[in-house]
């Protein structure tokens, strides 16, 4: 979707001033929500790909406005609603509705070691060979999907050339929207800066993103 | 958490964020859908446990052992591996080397993705909207804000993480420190500097 998440190439949004410290956490509830994110997200109800695109889905100005760890919370809630975990009742009372049964067992303490060991790896066996192999030059495809999608607006239309063949990953496309992990080759695609800004450009360089298949054309 | 809340904010009331995400808290542990345990042992994980300092020592290794250097460009989520990191936001990694003719540099304009296996979770800049629109169209302006000038006759590489592909910057090794040991290097190395925003410097040879 075409939204304000999307805002590669944007001006107007800031300076960055990074400050010369920071700690992890800025304040304890940060902490709570990526802690509640990462054990809710253990049930398995919702994929990486769909807590992202829900992420999304938070009005443009709204997202704007929020925090980063505003945005998790606020997605978790639907997430968690969509996912048949609690209720907007539930939410909205903060208490468990009546006769709902408890769930268990969550993630343990024990049990979080090894879940963020394992993480979740996103390579695939493909069903078919590659299209394209290192050296061969792309397109990105003029596409504007209303789901998530992972190829940014800038990139869209401008011509590229693939630099490394990642092998199949799962589509996130698809995999966002219940629609299956649709394994697809995953290449790195090296963008000139001048074909992609033009002379506007800032000077010799390139943008390595990483595109799936079915985004690119041969060129 | 409550006790924290409280020494940090002293008579403040807590803000919304932190009352929501109390209730949201409580209500789930009701419903027995997470574990206050398992909370602490996440936040204790990337507090503690998971952070830059893994990056550093993959950086300290690659700077001071060639054949690891040959293993972490052939295959660097294995290279990584070895030390003990990965999982989590670091499944698959790829490392991409400073020298005096490109300089590399690491965003993700769509979202946040970041190598948290090396590097632990994202500082806010790297989340900020300011970082991620420009980072892509005006990297050189970006990398001044944070005092950092690259000749023009080097190349400025931007990596946006747009998949499951995390990047680490290893950054170029200081002049004299030739001979030091990894532990000595690894000290060196900052946050910054393998996310490409800064270069490692050998403050006591004035490199």
């Amino acid at each position: 979707m075409n939204g304000v998440h999307d805002m590669g190439g944007m001006h107007g949004l800031g300076p960055i001033s990074p400050p010369t410290e920071e700690p992890v956490f800025h304040e304890p509830w940060e902490a709570r929500a990526l802690a509640l994110t990462l054990a809710a997200g253990a049930w398995g109800r919702w994929t990486l790909d769909a807590s992202r695109h829900q992420r999304e889905l938070i009005p443009g100005p709204d997202y704007l406005r929020m925090s980063y760890y505003e945005k998790w919370i606020t997605s978790l809630e639907t997430l968690m609603v969509n996912g048949g975990l609690v209720t907007d009742g539930e939410i909205a009372s903060g208490r468990p509705a009546e006769g709902a049964v408890k769930a268990s067992p969550p993630l343990s303490a024990e049990q979080v070691e090894p879940a963020m060991a394992r993480g979740g790896p996103t390579d695939r066996p493909l069903p078919k060979p590659p299209r394209y192999v290192v050296g061969d030059v792309v397109r990105a495809r003029n596409i504007n999907p209303t789901g998530h999608t992972r190829l940014p607006r800038y990139a869209r239309g401008h011509v590229g050339v693939i630099s490394h063949d990642h092998g199949g990953h799962v589509f996130p496309d698809t995999n966002a929207h219940g629609l299956g992990e649709q394994p697809q080759p995953l290449y790195q695609v090296r963008f000139e800066a001048a074909e992609l800004w033009g002379p506007d450009a800032d000077g010799r360089g390139a943008v390595y993103l990483d595109l799936w298949e079915t985004y690119l054309d041969p060129a | 958490m409550a006790h924290d809340a409280h020494h940090d904010h002293g008579q403040e009331p807590p803000s919304d964020m932190a009352l929501r995400v109390k209730a949201l808290e409580s209500l789930l542990v009701e419903k027995g859908l997470v574990d206050p345990a398992a909370l602490d042992a996440i936040i204790d994980t990337y507090e503690h446990k998971v952070g830059p300092r893994n990056g550093a020592r993959v950086v300290a290794r690659a700077w001071s052992d060639p054949a690891y250097l040959d293993r972490l460009r052939a295959d660097a989520t294995a290279a990584i591996a070895e030390l003990g990191y990965g999982g989590r936001q670091g499944e698959h990694m790829v490392a991409v080397e400073n020298t005096p003719e490109v300089h590399n540099l690491v965003v993700c304009t769509l979202c946040s993705c970041y190598p948290w296996s090396v590097l632990g979770l994202p500082p806010v800049w790297y989340k900020s909207s300011p970082y991620r629109s420009r980072a892509v169209i005006d990297p050189r302006g970006v990398l001044a804000e944070f005092g950092l000038s690259v000749p023009d006759e080097a190349e400025v590489r931007v990596w946006d993480s747009t998949a499951e592909i995390r990047y680490l910057v290893i950054p170029a090794r200081p002049a004299g420190t030739e001979g030091w040991t990894e532990d000595a290097l690894a000290d060196l190395v900052s946050r910054d500097s393998m996310i490409g925003v800064a270069v490692v410097r050998n403050l006591e040879g004035g490199a």
